[in-house]
């Protein structure tokens, strides 16, 4: 064992270059040096066999896993979408592509659609606007060290709760009678007490607006990280040469930022549309389909209706809608 | 120099005013949440609301604490997602040392898979996993949380636990091969217990995912006694029409095995997260 470790040696060193390619968490310096060393690779690996197990030996636990977790659900779920009256039935009928035009032609889904595409671009966008205005503000070096560190933790504070606590904080807080409405007949802004969460024109606005609060502070935090890492040097360059505060930040930092905010923005689009809980506990989908996301309709034809082959269809159509995104995703990780 | 100074201690003031404003935003529903836990439901809605009450009282946590059904929630919750810490630390550290210490065929591929299994979709698994727990006999368990839990959890964990390896030099546990021990012994003697911090990092993070779960919490448990902190709050919402401020007790004892996580390992945790989340 030991002699084949030792020979196993040189090849670690490239082992972790190669990893650092594979696994974008690692540093971008090692990634470029990857491709230099793969042509001597080839030369030196032909390990002795039991070391050639023993990868998959560790690798075997998680690999079972996915295999159990996600491999054979996802095969599952797409023969549930060709056929009819799964899980219900024993003996389900091959269906060919009915459920697809079934749950393609429902006005339902196609509302679900569209609420689920204002839901996830306008939380982007305000998770990605207000993150980056506080994480600059707190990158600021106007302040004390203790201060930022007080303002940090109050912010991160909404992203720490339970989507089941952020509902029910927001419920009482939009209640008609809640403290909401009375701040804004106080202040004149409104004349008349509003039931936010139950009127089919406010609904889907107040739960993205529930959204935006509930994950802001994780982008602000990711951001906050990135503007870290933003070299002095290039605003020291930059105020040499006379640019304000403000074209400081649009010249130097909004460009360095933006790997850090494309990949957000993906993975923002990413997790917003796979919202379920937030939804199912402050409005179900209503008023009138006023709040449906892709989420909810899929879950309420299975849980609801219990037509799992028309949710089936559903759940793949979410799925591929999911995979273009995380294909742009997993891009925007290799250019970096 | 005096109107340098001045611009300064301005551009102070509205950058602790904007901070300010910010704060209020994140911090504000919290508080309120904090102050109704306190109040006696007839007072949830008074007009003019009031954030300290008069009639201050711990009757709302006397009454969540005192209830069996309740508690039980808890209890489920802490089984639940200790008991998918520990297996998800177990599985990542053994992945990730085969990917921080090995090369072999397929690598890239499986890595390629890990990274996608982030964005599948929960609503998506949700009905093939009604399907299998029940076929396997694990509808309304705990192992049918847990194994359902780990699927969410152990991707980002493997991902975060190979960078901190790969941060660690090769050196540490070749030195202890070169003397003749198994690659496993080096894995568990020399190379976990000087991964603490970045095994607290993941740790927590996968005990927050867990404790958090909602979606297979609701469709793969049916009885009360099954039931987690999340559901368990939603049924409180059904229950006992709208008792908000047993509601804002339930969700603050809930929410505070998170909140101590988060305080004590704040600064590991941020580093770790963000490491993590901006580039995996």
């Amino acid at each position: 064992m030991g002699r084949a470790d030792r020979a196993a040696r040189p090849r670690n060193k490239e082992t972790s270059m190669e990893t650092a390619k594979l696994d974008p968490a690692a540093s971008p310096g090692a990634a470029k040096s990857a491709s230099e060393s793969s042509a001597g690779r080839r030369r030196r690996t032909r390990p002795f066999p039991v070391q050639r197990v023993v990868p998959y030996g560790y690798l075997s636990p998680t690999l079972i896993l996915i295999f159990v977790l996600m491999i054979i659900p996802i095969a599952m779920v797409v023969s549930y979408s060709f056929k009819d009256n799964v899980i219900v039935e024993q003996n389900p009928v091959f269906a060919g592509l009915a459920n697809y035009t079934t749950v393609l032609t429902d006005p339902d889904f196609l509302a679900a659609l569209k609420n689920t595409f204002v839901f996830i671009t306008v939380s982007t966008v305000a998770h990605l606007g207000l993150g980056l205005a506080f994480a600059t503000m707190l990158n600021t070096p106007l302040l004390g060290g203790v201060t930022k560190a007080i303002f940090r933790i109050v912010y991160i504070l909404p992203w720490l709760f339970t989507v089941a606590v952020i509902a029910v904080i927001w419920r009482l807080m939009l209640d008609p009678s809640g403290v909401v409405n009375y701040i804004l007949t106080t202040i004149g802004v409104m004349r008349e007490q509003v039931s936010w969460l139950s009127e089919p024109n406010t609904a889907l606005w107040a739960l993205t607006f529930i959204n935006i609060w509930a994950g802001f502070p994780f982008f602000m935090i990711s951001i906050l990280a990135g503007l870290q890492g933003i070299s002095p040097i290039l605003y020291e360059a930059a105020s040499v040469d006379g640019a304000s505060t403000f074209r400081q930040f649009r010249n130097v930092t909004i460009p360095q930022l933006k790997p850090v905010l494309l990949s957000m923005a993906v993975l923002d689009l990413i997790w917003t549309s796979q919202q379920f809980a937030l939804i199912w506990m402050t409005t179900g989908g209503g008023p009138l389909n006023a709040t449906e996301m892709l989420s909810t309709y899929t879950y309420k034809q299975a849980f609801s209706s219990y037509e799992f082959a028309t949710a089936s269809a559903a759940a793949v159509i979410v799925l591929l809608l999911t995979m273009v995104l995380a294909f742009f995703y997993v891009r925007l990780q290799k250019e970096r | 120099m005096l109107t340098r100074k001045r611009r300064r201690l301005g551009a102070k003031i509205a950058v602790l005013a904007g901070l300010c404003v910010g704060a209020a935003f994140a911090g504000l529903p919290v508080v309120w949440m904090l102050s109704t836990s306190f109040k006696t439901n007839g007072e949830v809605f008074q007009v003019p609301p009031r954030l300290i009450t008069e009639n201050f009282s711990f009757d709302a946590y006397a009454a969540i604490l005192g209830d069996g059904t309740q508690l039980r929630f808890f209890i489920n919750s802490y089984i639940v997602a200790l008991s998918v810490t520990v297996l998800t630390l177990f599985v990542a550290i053994l992945a990730a040392y085969g990917f921080s210490r090995y090369n072999f065929p397929l690598k890239r591929s499986v890595n390629a898979v890990i990274v996608t299994v982030q964005a599948v979709p929960p609503i998506t698994l949700v009905i093939p996993y009604f399907g299998l727990v029940v076929a396997l006999g694990l509808y309304n368990t705990y192992p049918g949380l847990i194994l359902t839990h780990m699927v969410f959890t152990l991707p980002y964990a493997i991902i975060m636990m190979t960078a901190y390896f790969n941060t660690l030099p090769r050196e540490l546990d070749e030195s202890v091969k070169v003397d003749g021990a198994s690659s496993w012994t080096a894995l568990w003697r020399i190379l976990v217990p000087i991964s603490v911090p970045g095994l607290v990092a993941v740790g927590v993070y996968t005990f927050m995912i867990s404790w958090n779960e909602y979606l297979f919490a609701l469709t793969l448990t049916r009885t009360d006694d099954m039931r987690t902190v999340p559901i368990g709050i939603q049924l409180l919402m059904g229950q006992h029409s709208y008792e908000w401020n047993q509601m804002m007790a339930m969700s603050i004892l809930g929410s505070i095995p998170v909140l101590v996580l988060f305080l004590l390992f704040q600064r590991r945790f941020i580093g770790g997260l963000t490491s993590g989340a901006v580039k995996a």
